[in-house]
């Protein structure tokens, strides 16, 4: 069970996506978890052939449980593994994090019934299935798969819906992300901004930006590209942060155990709200290697999974600093708090209009933004944070070496 | 394509970014960003939703004409039934 992020220690597996004996890759979504922050995919750690299980469906683990037993290319079958009942991590099972995690405290007990989003016998289920699955209270432990190894297909879903199946939960109503529970949405935020209000000294910093250019240029290049391709102004945003990470490492990284560790990747956390009410942050990663378009197609993709509560575990766990907007919500400035154990994040406010001085000392109206940071006063100081601040400003005046 | 035909269909995109709204409850002339609480992304991918189910191609410096259901209708109506050169 990978890090599911601060402050949570625990989550049910509801549904695996692979079987003994199926070959796996590293980044392969191989399970399901539900948390506080909604259903999570779980990706392989490491590539090879799936040995068996060690956790059951419906069974809540602690973070740093093995979950599986991967046996790579080559490898020796292993020892006898440990009952799922009892899960320590084994010091060479492949799926136990990369870190050795403290020992978990003992499993809960299974509930009596697994969640209904779960096929008792771990078929395969595409995510257009299960969402479909989600979205008319369909138990897919009753639908037979038509599709590869028995895996349940969209279409699976859509005729047994079409027949009039009848419906798990009550009626089928329209719902905004099914597995998203805002109730425990909020006890999760809580306990993250608590500990980091708790723990970090933050300080705040503020930067005027004229993003005119940006504006201008991103005119001139969506007139010609098709809805789908279009760029916002955010995928900007999160380019030119995540390229002053590089410059600046004292900005990207985690504050573990008394120390930082800088972070050679940058892997952006992107603040999205949840309709309804929520927020989380998941990770855009290597953000500062992406070609503009390729990061706005990912951040769009991010964002509607998100929504939609599908979250990938690395994307839950591997953010090395955030950025938040509130913008559009007409909010000029916003003053974050840090996701622990990142040290970081950055606030982009509404851009507006306003009387700036430009070359040659008039004043003429220019598109001007608010950037803020937040920062850990354990890791960094003002000065560096200036510094930080105004690379990022700095970028953005040339959009297009973004 | 009807004004109805037309209606429905921006009101089933729109559903599809905001499933938990109650469309025909949305004041028509309400700019959806306030009446659904719709941000950029959501809009793009509403104007991208558009281009794919009627082939229309809406441009970025058309969007302040579609920012309610009535002003999208209208965009709509008027640029689908434009004669074709």
């Amino acid at each position: 069970m990978p890090s599911l992020g601060a402050d949570m220690e625990a989550g049910t597996l509801v549904q695996w996506l692979v079987k003994p004996g199926d070959k796996v890759k590293h980044g392969d979504i191989v399970a399901v978890v539900e948390t506080q922050k909604g259903a999570i995919e779980i990706e392989s750690f490491q590539s090879g052939t799936l040995e068996r299980y060690l956790v059951g469906v419906g069974t809540e683990v602690p973070v740093g449980t093995p979950l599986a037993i991967i046996r790579g290319e080559g490898e020796a079958a292993p020892a006898e593994p440990k009952p799922a009942a009892a899960p320590p991590a084994p010091p060479q099972a492949p799926t136990a994090p990369r870190k050795a995690a403290p020992p978990p405290p003992p499993p809960k007990a299974p509930p009596s019934q697994p969640p209904p989003v779960a096929p008792a016998t771990g078929a395969r289920v595409s995510p257009a299935a299960r969402r479909l699955a989600e979205q008319r209270g369909i138990d897919l432990s009753t639908v037979t798969g038509t599709g590869p190894q028995g895996a349940i297909t969209y279409e699976d879903v859509a005729h047994l819906g079409a027949a009039g199946a009848a419906p798990v939960a009550a009626a089928a109503e329209k719902k905004r992300a099914p597995s998203l529970d805002l109730n425990a949405m909020r006890v999760a935020i809580a306990a993250a901004m608590a500990r980091s209000k708790r723990e970090i000294p933050h300080y705040y910093l503020m930067h005027q930006v004229d993003v005119t250019p940006c504006e201008q240029w991103l005119a001139r290049k969506n007139a010609a590209l098709p809805p789908e391709a279009r760029l916002l102004i955010g995928a900007l945003a999160v380019k030119a942060v995540a390229l002053a990470c590089r410059r600046f490492p004292a900005f990207n990284g985690f504050y573990r155990d008394n120390r930082y560790e800088p972070s050679q990747a940058v892997h952006v956390g992107v603040a999205i709200a949840i309709r309804g009410g929520g927020l989380t942050a998941p990770a855009l990663h290597d953000a500062d290697t992406l070609a503009l378009d390729d990061l706005m197609a990912r951040m769009r993709d991010l964002i509607q999974r998100t929504r939609a509560g599908r979250i990938r575990s690395s994307e839950i766990a591997d953010p090395t600093i955030t950025v938040s907007s509130l913008g559009e919500r007409g909010v000029e400035a916003l003053y974050g708090v840090i996701y622990p154990p990142q040290v970081a994040i950055i606030g982009f406010g509404k851009v507006v209009t306003r009387p700036w001085v430009v070359d040659g000392g008039a004043i003429g109206p220019r598109a001007v933004a608010t950037l803020t940071l937040a920062a850990d006063h354990r890791v960094s100081d003002g000065h560096a944070g200036a510094l930080f601040l105004a690379e990022i400003g700095k970028l953005l005046q040339e959009p297009e070496k973004l | 394509m009807s004004d109805t035909d037309i209606r429905k269909a921006v009101q089933e995109e729109l559903n599809e970014i905001a499933p938990e709204v109650d469309m025909a409850s949305v004041d028509p002339k309400a700019d959806l960003r306030e009446a659904i609480d719709i941000d950029s992304m959501d809009f793009l991918n509403f104007i991208t939703a558009i281009h794919h189910r009627l082939g229309l191609d809406i441009p970025e410096i058309d969007y302040p004409k579609l920012v309610t259901i009535d002003g999208a209708v209208a965009y709509i109506t008027a640029h689908l039934n434009q004669p074709k050169h």
